[in-house]
């Protein structure tokens, strides 16, 4: 197992070069002129030419790549050039609100979809199947930020049930002592129930934009994954044994089908982290999405660097963890790993 | 033999709905099933044999219905009860192996695991005590270590093996009905004579029926007091295995009898009426060259096997590491196919004759050897760059399976113009016309040749594979158990057609297959492999009639021989 998770490690290492090289690159081909931006609109050429100086802008591509790589290898992102704050101090601040938001809507997304899914499919072109399939179709339909929208205006500014959308927390409370970084968790850990319950209300509706856009795919895959296994040999097998239904769809038939899930899952995982970008936007969500727009807007290329690479890495440890929930399934997999 | 039968259907219809309206798979059809007896139920591809034992157990797909008609079993009326009810009386009172048996099993769960789950649904066991009754019943099917093999995943058996776990988890429960669904297609025939042997046993020593349905009518008449016949949904014909062996009435059972390779028959004996006479005239390329067409000289073909060695171990001392040896799948054989010869490869899964036939297609590289084709050493020539040799165009290959081995999107056409358009010198224009030229010679009609595979027939699609292997008018056809995934009676006029076009081209032939009475009907001479050596060759009627080696006694005697038969 740890000769597996090693393995996979060494393979991912190639890609993180990569996306190293290409943000690097695309930062550095991004419109507008950094240091003309900073100097100031009232500037003159020779202070412009001192910031490009200071910031290293004047030294060739290589060599900033190779003080780049240099400081990524202690640890420095850089520093924003807005906020003059160190971009990795930043996004630490900033991932957890992310990836909880995110977390929280795939697993909000999971628990409806999956079983819509198998419902679906055992009960194939039913009415619980028509409706799965519009009520996903519309869900992804609609983009993130006009649900989003829609959702302050209804829940908010007319019913009053959810609070402003305003971060993560109401301004009255204050943050529980840090522990993962996730206020669910850290408040619950703490058992201040007050603040778990202000952080639910806030979470709540940016959780279910996101995870109404993610419906979709869960559901589709498990419908047709599930409808596969269904029909195979070994399904019948067990019916021919007079196994009782829930154990052959559950047993039997879903825990083949988790494959194609398991796979779109992480592929959910990875737009989703797209799709924070808007909604962090409408609900004021203090994430690394909205930070990284900021920056790109500025032309601050460090906090966008470090984004990028953050998200690739993030992706790649997903992926990795979803080639280990395959051994978990599938123990076809473990000999081959 | 008590009056009262164990199974009764009277007057069944089962009726599918499928897009183009509803079809009746099975029309009034009756039998009955006496306690302790094995009834066998015979036909071909859409004889409605598989639907109707499906509806015994009633988990036929949500398509079908039981339109009319009555199933009794033991007094109770199948089609009546209720589903909770059927799920108590499947596993227990009946059930059910399959064919493909290792896509029978559940491949993500240890086969243990999935025998407790049926005792323990028919409360035959508690969890306490499930896995030692699991491991018996292992046991019982006389597998080798039931306590390891209780943790095995099927992947990790062979297909005999598992056979024996999906006859294990059918009988855990002792269920006095056994409905045996070709249990035995897909497997060798050593295979075949054991699993057959041991589910007749296990029946016999708890005294319960067997309803064993199958295509193969030798199998039928070895292991069944009776057989009934079905063709196109209807019963044809039911007697005693003997008289139906012996008597046939009905004549589409007379008509599978003569399609059924045997002792004794000749090619065209298959055929349903007297063949047209065939224009001997029109035989060409009578070679007086005594040159074989095909030397094969100590051909090697060696895998290297997966090294257990763990991946640090081997990532850090890379010098020093030892290699496992590497496994041998085909080791030093030589043969030579004669110019207008039909030369047999026959063996069992794992014995090296498709990696045989894919090294002299040169689809893979050999390790070792010489494949000397009419004077070059094809051997020498990397397998990546022979598609491009001159020499490709004269050694070609039909497929195992007819419909798998045409693009679905060609048509007949487009598939049989495939070669001459890759590596052909034809003129584009000339195409369509060399390609009804070939739809001719192999009786495929010319209305046909703008289909899909999906609107052909199993038969159809076969003249379509040998079509485009003659194409560029080859020296040598590998035919790679051409007729394994067809009915008998199609099988019959495939082997004729083949025989045929080889008198007539004057090719060769290497059929590579494992079927005793099909490479008896078509081939000269006979290699027989084992572990990837040949264990005998010769010319088929001695190797077949008088076999030297003890493994080809074995293989003969393993094909099902009716008691009866003379």
């Amino acid at each position: 197992m740890l000769t597996m998770i090693a393995r996979r490690m060494m393979l991912a290492i190639p890609s993180i070069v990569g996306v190293i090289v290409v943000t690097f690159l695309l930062t550095r081909v991004l419109p507008g002129d950094t240091a003309a931006y900073f100097a100031g609109p009232a500037a003159s050429a020779q202070a412009v030419e001192e910031v490009r100086v200071k910031l290293g802008l004047d030294q060739s591509i290589p060599v900033q790549f190779a003080s780049y790589v240099g400081d990524l290898l202690r640890g420095d992102l850089g520093a924003s050039l807005t906020t003059g704050r160190p971009v990795v101090t930043e996004l630490a601040a900033r991932l957890p609100a992310s990836t909880e938001l995110t977390l929280a809507a795939l697993l909000l997304s999971l628990v409806i979809a999956v079983p819509l899914g198998i419902i679906a499919a055992v009960r194939n072109d039913s009415w619980v199947d028509h409706f799965t399939r519009i009520f996903t179709t519309a869900g992804v339909s609609l983009p993130v930020f006009f649900t989003g929208l829609l959702f302050v205006y209804v829940f908010y500014f007319l019913l009053g049930w959810a609070p402003a959308p305003l971060g993560r927390l109401d301004v009255f409370y204050s943050s529980p002592p840090e522990w993962t970084g996730f206020f669910l968790i850290d408040s619950l850990v703490a058992r201040e129930w007050e603040t778990f319950r202000a952080a639910l209300a806030q979470l709540a509706l940016p959780t279910i934009t996101l995870a109404v856009f993610s419906l979709a795919p869960i559901a589709r895959i498990t419908r047709a994954s599930m409808l596969n296994v269904l029909a195979s040999d070994f399904v019948r097998t067990a019916r021919a044994a007079g196994l009782s239904g829930g154990t052959v769809v559950m047993r039997y038939a879903f825990r083949n089908a988790l494959l194609p899930v398991i796979t779109t899952l992480g592929m959910v995982f990875s737009f989703l982290l797209g799709a924070n970008v808007l909604v962090e936007k409408v609900f004021a969500w203090p994430g690394v999405g909205s930070y990284a727009v900021e920056a790109l807007l500025a032309s601050d290329y460090a906090p966008v660097q470090g984004f990028v690479l953050v998200m690739a890495i993030l992706y790649v440890l997903v992926n990795l963890a979803i080639d280990l929930l395959y051994g978990v399934v599938d123990p076809r997999m473990k000999v081959e790993g | 033999m008590t009056s009262q039968p164990l199974l009764e259907v009277r007057d069944l219809t089962i009726e599918f709905s499928t897009r183009r309206g509803v079809v009746k798979a099975v029309q009034r059809v009756d039998l009955s099933l006496a306690k302790g007896e094995t009834l066998g139920i015979v036909g071909e591809s859409g004889s409605g044999k598989s639907v109707t034992s499906y509806a015994v157990m009633r988990i036929l797909d949500r398509a079908g219905r039981i339109a009319n008609g009555a199933i009794i079993y033991s007094g109770i009326d199948v089609g009546a009860a209720t589903e909770s009810e059927m799920q108590d009386l499947r596993g227990r009172e009946m059930s059910m192996i399959f064919q493909n048996p290792r896509a029978a099993l559940n491949p993500i769960r240890k086969i243990g695991r999935q025998i407790e789950d049926v005792l323990i649904r028919h409360v035959q066991a508690t969890r306490a005590d499930a896995r030692e009754k699991a491991i018996g019943a292992l046991r019982q099917v006389r597998i080798a270590n039931p306590e390891e093999r209780y943790s095995a995943y099927p992947f990790e058996l062979s297909g005999g093996m598992c056979q024996r776990v999906v006859i294990a988890l059918a009988l855990a429960c002792q269920p006095r009905l056994l409905i045996a669904d070709e249990p035995t297609t897909g497997l060798d025939v050593t295979t075949q004579k054991a699993v057959m042997d041991l589910i007749v046993e296990l029946t016999r020593e708890r005294g319960m029926s067997t309803l064993l349905i199958t295509h193969d009518l030798g199998l039928a008449a070895t292991y069944c007091d009776r057989v009934i016949v079905m063709e196109k949904g209807n019963v044809v014909e039911s007697a005693t295995a003997e008289e139906i062996f012996r008597a046939p009435q009905h004549p589409y059972t007379r008509k599978l009898m003569r399609a059924t390779p045997r002792p004794g028959a000749r090619l065209c004996d298959l055929l349903p009426e007297e063949p047209a006479p065939v224009d001997r005239a029109a035989a060409v390329n009578v070679t007086s060259d005594t040159s074989p067409l095909l030397r094969v000289e100590n051909l090697v073909k060696e895998y290297p096997r997966k090294s257990t060695a763990p991946f640090f171990a081997r990532f850090m001392k890379r010098g020093k590491f030892k290699h496992p040896p590497p496994f041998r799948a085909v080791t030093g054989i030589s043969f030579d196919v004669m110019r207008g010869e039909t030369l047999g490869l026959v063996g069992e899964s794992g014995c090296g004759k498709s990696t045989t036939s894919m090294m002299l297609m040169r689809l893979i590289d050999s390790t070792a050897g010489k494949i000397v084709f009419d004077g070059t050493d094809l051997a020498t020539i990397p397998a990546r760059d022979f598609a491009l040799n001159p020499l490709r165009r004269r050694i070609q290959m039909v497929f195992q399976d007819p419909t798998d081995s045409l693009n679905p999107r060609y048509t007949a056409a487009r598939a049989i113009a495939d070669p001459l358009l890759r590596v052909g010198t034809i003129e584009r224009s000339k195409v369509r016309t060399r390609c009804e030229e070939l739809a001719l010679l192999v009786g495929l009609p010319l209305d046909l040749l703008d289909r899909l595979p999906h609107q052909l027939s199993g038969g159809q699609k076969a003249r379509v594979g040998i079509a485009r292997a003659l194409a560029l008018e080859p020296d040598l056809v590998v035919l790679d158990e051409p007729t394994a995934a067809l009915d008998v009676s199609v099988q019959a006029i495939v082997l004729n057609l083949l025989q045929d076009l080889k008198e007539r081209l004057g090719i060769s032939y290497l059929f590579v297959s494992h079927d005793l009475h099909v490479v008896r009907l078509l081939c000269d001479r006979v290699i027989v492999m084992r572990s990837g050596v040949i264990v005998e060759q010769g010319p088929t009627a001695k190797v077949l009639e008088a076999p030297e080696a003890e493994y080809t006694r074995e293989l003969i005697a393993a094909i099902p021989h009716p008691p009866f038969a003379a």
